[in-house]
């Protein structure tokens, strides 16, 4: 059974990387990918092309994005009774504190600052697919709808 | 985390567990993976709530960096401690981990909805339980992000 990741992320370059991280850390993890708030959003609701879209076990959130930023899609995760229960990981350049406290208030399960360097940041994937996909107990996909 | 002599030297972490046993593991793993994590432990969860208030003997406190949380407590249980921190707008930037003999997805699904920042399975072997709590230190307190104590209102 393969874990369901969303990844909300603008850039090309990080979206590749992140998906080939995840890819040598686990072949049992399949990587979505939007590439905007208002995107993310949509495949969370499962709106327009989006109907069939899966339930994330699991969302890694930029939180400098276009259209909608991250900051106000992890608001809406979090005010959403259904969404709110799925493990939303805040992965940004940002290390503003005012970015920090803001996303715990909002609720963000963890926030992680992203590396500049690949092998850094290959190593914080690993991180996550050892710690919040391996060790942590996700809520079941059935209960939770 | 407190700040001496210009370095990040401290960690405070409130361990909420009522069996000594695993109390005493959990200090034990602690030592071992991280020397500068202050460990505090609360038995049950109207002790947990004074600490973190700063009611009666624990007026002076520290707001811990981390909470680790057991459910099954006495006097209040952790459901409810984890309800009151995650409604208090204080306290609920402090990430709390939910570490647990209990795998009932109705308790998993609970501690998600009231926002419980991870949920973890206590293993039963020793080695096991050590191993988690050095990933617990690992991720939370080498990887992760913390909150700023200063920017917090309560400090």
């Amino acid at each position: 059974m393969s874990t369901e990741v969303l990844l909300v992320e603008d850039s090309p370059g990080d979206v590749r990387l992140t998906q080939e991280a995840f890819r040598d850390a686990s072949s049992s993890i399949h990587v979505s990918v939007a590439c905007d708030g208002v995107e993310a959003m949509s495949f969370l609701r499962r709106e327009g092309a989006y109907a069939n879209a899966p339930r994330p076990d699991f969302i890694l959130l930029d939180l400098n994005l276009p259209k909608m930023d991250g900051r106000e899609v992890l608001a809406l995760i979090k005010a959403d009774a259904s969404l709110r229960t799925i493990p939303t990981v805040v992965l940004t350049t940002s290390a503003a504190e005012a970015d920090i406290t803001k996303s715990y208030q909002l609720q963000v399960n963890c926030y992680l600052s992203k590396p500049a360097q690949w092998d850094e940041f290959a190593g914080l994937v690993r991180n996550i697919v050892d710690f919040w996909l391996t060790k942590v107990k996700l809520p079941q996909q059935g209960v939770c709808e | 985390m407190k700040i001496v002599q210009g370095k990040n030297v401290l960690t405070d972490v409130l361990l909420v567990e009522d069996s000594p046993g695993d109390v005493r593991l959990t200090q034990e793993a602690f030592r071992d993976a991280n020397g500068s994590v202050n460990l505090h432990v609360a038995t049950d969860g109207a002790d947990a709530m004074a600490f973190l208030r700063r009611q009666g003997t624990h007026f002076d406190a520290p707001r811990p960096d981390l909470i680790l949380l057991d459910l099954n407590l006495p006097k209040m249980d952790g459901r409810e401690v984890l309800a009151h921190i995650k409604e208090d707008f204080i306290l609920k930037t402090i990430p709390t981990v939910i570490l647990t003999t209990s795998d009932a997805e109705s308790d998993i699904i609970k501690s998600y909805q009231l926002q419980a920042n991870c949920y973890l399975n206590k293993p039963v072997e020793l080695d096991e339980f050590e191993n988690l709590v050095r990933s617990i230190n690992d991720f939370w307190l080498t990887k992760a992000t913390l909150p700023q104590q200063r920017t917090n209102l309560a400090n």
